[in-house]
This record gives structure tokens, sequence and C-alpha cells, in this order.
């Protein structure tokens, strides 16, 4: 059957499909749950933070600002290599993809092990998810954006694993489009709640 | 299927021929329609386990302190010699809920009919996404047996409420109930997961895959329901995850979220829940008015009354319910300023809930009605929606709420909307398209036989209950007769009892007869309704794939006594040209 063949009555209505693919609607879908869920946490952030009968730590009381405000850069930067990785491969260029792809992973997974030390620091000082207030809602917020980054790495490396073996195209390269939505919502997560957490 | 003439649209099919094993054709299926009778007959299992507590927490209120008949079968943390500890009862209030709610009438609603019908009835091959699809179904089935096996661990199951109002539910010792309350929260983490993947998958297909002509417009009403429904849980249920993921820490890791002792705000698990909650109810009831609009459209052979105001009042009735969820708490000590614009809000949804119901009526006013089981069940429908729906704005209104706040007033209105409403629709709906998804017929006289079973006795058990609660007899109360001002009540209490029994009698002998009527039933026609969606003009069952082509969408959804031609229906995809005219 050829595709030209299009029922004429059929051609005059109105299109019955989006210009955008499944996939990167499905995604699009998926992120607007997530938004949701972080919602959920920071407003429960918010309410108990303001409406907290104790004071709350100030900035830097706790936790190590410099450090994060460094993590932070690195994230952007993965950002900003994620976008190049796309770039690349719009242009065909399947080197400069996989050169970007797999730093992006690389950043993203040095932000992970950064945050892990983090938290290890913390713990050595006695600041635990069961300190108060203020341990509950930092360990489970920067905790769950965490286990986000870590699982955006792995599938960052399922996308690099494909792009070396040739998988992405000029004209086909959805995966890598897909990626890019996830790990920039991540990005932008972490932006907020580095604002929120540590610098207010 | 003489007159049937859907013209190849010359789009590629996808579809290959699958000769697949057992196990990949009926065990890990990605066939939509597979997963949809898969999540039929857990669901069913989950409504007798639901249905089966029912009944025991209604002996204990009928008969309180009597032996539970066979009662000696269960262990004695549960009821020494027969007789229901409150502890377990507790359990029994709490798990009828959950079961009810979360593993029976909202997958019967959304993990049946929006993976069976979705892809038949806008005219595509399968889900978007089969796959995520599959999975979507097999974390259900775990999540249910997760929440299931929480009776038989230390301590029993969650005994917190389904609402699991913090602290009760926080603190292992505000319940009594440890390892049970955190496989409570785990069950519905992994079913919100289960769900999330399952609304990506409607939203997708709905917005993509539509068959040429089938614009928005033209999309069944089911459709119409069944898409909102789905943007509803995907943007409520990840708050309750977040919630949940919050209450698992408080109970494992020493958080303090919602423990007031250590500065934690048990009113923010209200808000929570609730902000899910109230779309959650919406959740419950919107495929059920889909299916309804679908089957009063087809027994009174008319076309709905009012699509387009349908269509918005969905809409409406998504919206509002997001900024609804306060009217839960009136009694919450919250700002009267607040409580009353939650009550304005929640006001308001009467407005299209009204619509939707005089369009109902408007559709069937001057029709000629067949009342086959479907219809029965569909006008049985609309009835006890109507008097859940007048009930409601007594609750709505805050300051009759704080009298019947937490009595059994609010136990009648949630059964009039979920009982008499959802699953009422729901009992339509698998009436309805049994013969297309099975190829065989239900028998027609013993469908009206459960019709009337069930409506008689489900008004036995719930109207009473209106009564009880302006008596001041309270919610998930263990023992009414142990207070003085309900003493003289419990002869209705024990009347409700039996009803119950007989209701939960008529829902066994409806397993009976959908069993048999799966081995035994008369072959199916295509079309035994003479209905003019899609899915009609497949064979009974469609075969993988649905179409060999995919079809050409022609007319709008409820194309009934249609002046121009002889027959009084018109399939969507019936081509205008080839069809017999009438006077000409």
């Amino acid at each position: 059957m050829t595709s030209h063949s299009v029922d004429a009555g059929a051609s005059r209505y109105e299109p019955t499909t989006f210009k955008v693919k499944d996939k990167k609607l499905g995604m699009w879908i998926f992120l607007a749950s997530e938004v949701m869920f972080f919602t959920g946490l920071i407003g429960s952030y918010i309410i108990l933070r303001w409406g907290a009968a104790t004071p709350w730590p100030v900035p830097g009381e706790v936790l190590n600002v410099p450090i994060t405000a460094g993590n932070t850069f690195l994230l952007i930067c993965s950002s900003v290599t994620m976008v190049k990785a796309f770039a690349a491969i719009e242009d065909g260029n399947q080197k400069m993809l996989k050169v970007w792809l797999l730093a992006t992973a690389i950043i993203g997974a040095c932000f992970v092990g950064v945050q892990a030390y983090e938290y290890t620091e913390l713990v050595h000082h006695g600041f635990l998810p069961s300190s108060g207030l203020y341990g509950s809602t930092f360990f489970t917020m920067t905790g769950f954006h965490g286990f986000h980054v870590t699982v955006g790495v792995l599938c960052l490396l399922w996308v690099a694993i494909k792009a070396f073996r040739g998988g992405y195209t000029q004209a086909d390269h959805q995966g890598v489009e897909i990626i890019g939505l996830y790990w920039h919502f991540v990005d932008l997560v972490w932006i907020i709640l580095f604002t929120i957490v540590y610098l207010i | 299927m003489a007159t049937m003439a859907s013209e190849p649209t010359g789009i590629p099919v996808r579809v290959e021929e699958h000769p697949q094993s057992f196990i990949r054709k009926y065990i890990f299926s990605t066939d939509h329609k597979v997963i949809g009778i898969q999540f039929l007959f857990t669901c069913l299992f989950f409504l007798l386990i639901g249905g089966l507590l029912a009944v025991m927490l209604r002996f204990q209120l009928g008969f309180p302190g009597a032996a539970l008949p066979g009662g000696d079968l269960l262990p004695d943390t549960m009821a020494p010699d027969g007789i229901i500890l409150p502890e377990f009862y507790n359990s029994l209030v709490t798990m009828h809920g959950t079961f009810m709610v979360f593993f029976a009438i909202m997958p019967l609603l959304v993990g049946v009919y929006a993976n069976y019908l979705i892809p038949v009835q806008i005219g595509t091959h399968d889900m978007a996404f089969p796959r995520l699809n599959m999975i979507s179904y097999w974390m259900f089935l775990v999540s249910g047996l997760v929440m299931l096996s929480s009776f038989w661990v230390i301590g029993g199951a969650s005994a917190a409420g389904w609402t699991q109002y913090a602290p009760l539910s926080a603190s292992p010792e505000a319940s009594g109930v440890s390892t049970g309350q955190i496989l409570w929260i785990l069950s519905i983490a992994i079913f919100g997961f289960s769900s999330l993947l399952g609304s990506i998958n409607y939203i997708t297909t709905v917005i993509n895959q539509r068959a040429p002509g089938m614009t928005w417009f033209r999309l069944p009403l089911v459709i119409w329901a069944l898409f909102i429904t789905a943007i509803l849980g995907l943007l409520a249920i990840p708050v309750l995850t977040a919630a949940l993921i919050m209450l698992l820490f408080d109970q494992t890791l020493g958080t303090t979220f919602f423990l007031p002792t250590e500065g934690g705000q048990p009113l923010l698990w209200q808000h929570l829940f609730w902000f899910f909650g109230h779309p959650e109810v919406y959740i419950l009831i919107l495929p059920a008015m889909g299916f309804v609009s679908e089957i009063i459209s087809n027994g009174s052979r008319k076309p709905i009354f009012g699509y387009k105001s349908m269509v918005f009042a969905i809409i409406a009735i998504a919206f509002l319910g997001f900024i609804v969820w306060g009217h839960h708490m009136f009694q919450s000590g919250m700002n009267p300023a607040l409580g009353m614009s939650f009550m304005i809000s929640t006001l308001i949804i009467a407005v299209p809930s009204a619509i939707k119901v005089f369009n109902w009526m408007g559709t069937i006013w001057g029709g000629s009605i067949r009342f086959h089981t479907p219809m029965l069940f569909a006008v049985g429908f609309v009835m006890l929606f109507a008097i859940g729906g007048f009930s409601g704005i007594f609750m709505a209104s805050s300051p009759v709420d704080i009298y019947i706040h937490d009595t059994y007033f609010i136990v009648a209105h949630i059964h009039y909307v979920l009982f008499g409403g959802s699953l009422f629709a729901i009992y339509g709906a698998i009436y309805y398209w049994f013969p297309k998804m099975f190829g065989r017929l239900i028998n027609e006289t013993a469908g009206r036989i459960h019709f009337f079973l069930t409506f008689v006795l489900f008004n036995l058990v719930f109207f009473p209950m209106h009564g009880l609660g302006m008596e001041g007899m309270m919610r998930r109360i263990y023992d009414p007769s142990q207070y003085e001002h309900l003493a003289d009540i419990q002869d209705t209490n024990t009347l409700i009892t039996w009803a119950a029994i007989g209701l939960f009698i008529s829902g066994l002998y409806f397993g009976v007869l959908f069993f048999w009527s799966l081995f035994r039933g008369k072959p199916a026609p295509d079309n035994p309704w003479e209905a003019t969606t899609m899915e009609w003009t497949l064979p009974s069952p469609p075969q993988h794939g649905n179409w060999k082509e995919l079809p050409t969408v022609y007319h709008g959804p409820f194309e009934y006594s249609h002046p121009d031609v002889e027959k009084d229906w018109l399939s969507q995809n019936e081509r205008p040209d080839v069809v017999s005219p009438a006077h000409h």
C-alpha cells in the first residue's frame, strides 16, 4: 500500500494527529506529572518552613553553600553540553554527539558524587533525616532530586551506547531530544531547590 | 455487514501478524484488548474482596458482639471465637475503602475501559506505547497483591482509614499497625506509578492516534471522559505520591513531616491528600458519565442531547475538581473565609453536573426507548447519581456540614455516588461491551433480574444511612449499641446489614452470570445493540490490531434515527453515499 492514495474525503478534514511525535509528546506529559510531584514536595516545604514554631536555621549554618553552589554550576554546564549534543546530531555530526553525550553523563555523575559527599559530611556532623523538620525536608527534596539525576545519568549512558552504535541520524534522533527534555527539567528543578533550600 | 463500507485510507499498517506463544498472547500481552480484559478479571476479584470486607464490617454493626459466621477461620488476632476485634474492625473499614476506591472502581473505569475502548473507538491499531501499557497492568497487579498481603503481616492491615489521616498513619504508636501501614503506603505508591504510565498512554493515544476524520468533536463522549480523567490522574496522583513518600519517611526514617509532637503538621497531610482526593472523586465519576452517555443515547435511539455542552461540562467539572479540596476539611479549624470560598467553588460544580443530568433526560425524552440491561443500569445511574448529588449539596454547605460531618450521612452520600453512580455505570458498561469483548451475549432476563435486585437492595442499604447520620451515628464506629443516643436505631442497623448481605449475594449472582455467559452465552453478532461507534463495525471479539486498514470517520458519534437513512443508526465510519436513503 502506498501512502499517496489517501482518501480524498478524509483529507478535507482537520488533521487528527498532533505534529509532535508520540514519544516526545509522552515525555512532555510525563514531565507535567513530575512538575506536580515536585510541587507537592516544594509546597509542603513552604508550608512547613513558614509555619514552623521554632526558627529555621539561617543559610550556611548547617549546609555548605559554596560547595553546592559549585555543584549547581556543574549541573548548569551539563545542560549546555546536552544542548551541544543535540545541536551536533542536528548537523549530522556523529563524533561530537558522542563527545557531548558522554560529557553530559560524566558531569551528571559528578553532581551525584558531590551530593553523596555532601550527605556523608552532614551525617558525619550529626545532621540526619530525623533532625527535625529541617532535616526531613532537606533530605527528602534533595534526595529525590538526586534520584532523578541518577536515573537521568543512566538514561544518558543508554542513549550514549546507542549513539556509539550509530543509532541516531541527522533525520531521526528523537531519543537525544527526549532525554534532553528530561535533563533540562531536572536541571530546572535543581535551580529552584538550590534557591529555596540553600540560599533563602 | 452489508452496508458497511469503510474506505481504505491508504495509511500504512504498522501491525504485523503475531504468531505468538500463549504467554506472550495472553499473559505478558501488549495488545490493549487483552490488557483491558486482564484488568477486568483482576478488578472483579478485588471488587469481591472489597464486598466481602463490607459484609464483615456490616455484620459487626448489625449484630454487635455476635460471632461472625465462619469467623472461626480467622486468626485470633482478627476475630477470636469469631467475634471481630475493634482493631480488626478498623482494618476492615480502611481496607474496604482502599480496595473499592483504588483496586476496584478506579481501574474498572479506567484500566478496563480506557484500555479496551480508546483504540477501537478512535480507530487505531493499539495504544501509543503498548509495552508501557503492559507494565502498567503488571504494576497494578503487584500493588493490589501487596495491599492484600498486608492482612497477614504482624499487626495486621492498615487501620488509619482509607484517607490515612496523620498522625494515625504516620506513627506506629498511633494506630498500632506498623508493617501493614508501610505496605499500604508502598502499595499505593506502586499503584500511582502504574496509573501514571496508563495516563501517559491514554493522553498520547487520544491526541495522536485518531483515525482520519475523527476530529475532537466527533469523539464519542466516553473517550472525552476517559481523556479528561487521564489528565486528572496525571496531575493529581503525583501529589499523593509526594505525600506518601513523606509519610513513608515518617514511618521509617524518623522524619517528622506529619508528627505534631516534633513540629510537623498533620493538617498538611489532609491538604495534600485531598488535593489528590477531590480530583480522584471525579476520576471515579467522569468515565461512568461517559459510559452512561453512550448507553442512554443507544437505548433512546436518539443523538445525545447537547453533545458540546456535555464535553464542556466534563472539562468544567475536571477544572473545578482541583479547587474544591478544602470542603473535606471544614471541620479542621480552617479560616471560615477560606471555608466559604471552598464552599462556593464546590457548589458551582452542581452546575455542570446538572447540565449533564438534564442532557441525559433530554436524550431520553421522546426517544423510542429500548430498556435493555445496560439501559436499565444507565437510567438507574442517573437517578441514584442525582440523589447523591443532592446530598452532596448538604455537605458542600459548611454550616450544614458541621452538623453531619463524619456521620453516616456522608457514608450514604459517598455510596450513592460511588456505588449508585460509578458501580451502576460499570455494571452497565460490562453488560454493554461484554458481547464485543468476549463474542458472547449475556442473557437479558438474567441481566434484568440482576439490575432489579441490585437497585432495590442498594437503596435499602444506603438510603436509611442518611437517617442514621442525622441521628448522630458516627462514621467508622465499632459498636453503635454502646451509645445511648444510638440504641434505638439498632433495628435500622440490623435491617441495613440484612440488605447488605442480600446486595453481596446479588453481586455473587452477577459473578456467576458473568462467567457462565463467558463460556455458555449465545454467540454475539458484531453489533448487537445497533450502536454507532466504530468498535461495533469490528468482529466480536476484534482481531489483534483491530483494523487491517484504518477506517475513515464521516459522522459524529451518536447518529441515531438519522432522517436520511432507512435503518435507525449510522456508524461513524459508514460512507454517506452508500447508505440506502429512506424516502427517495
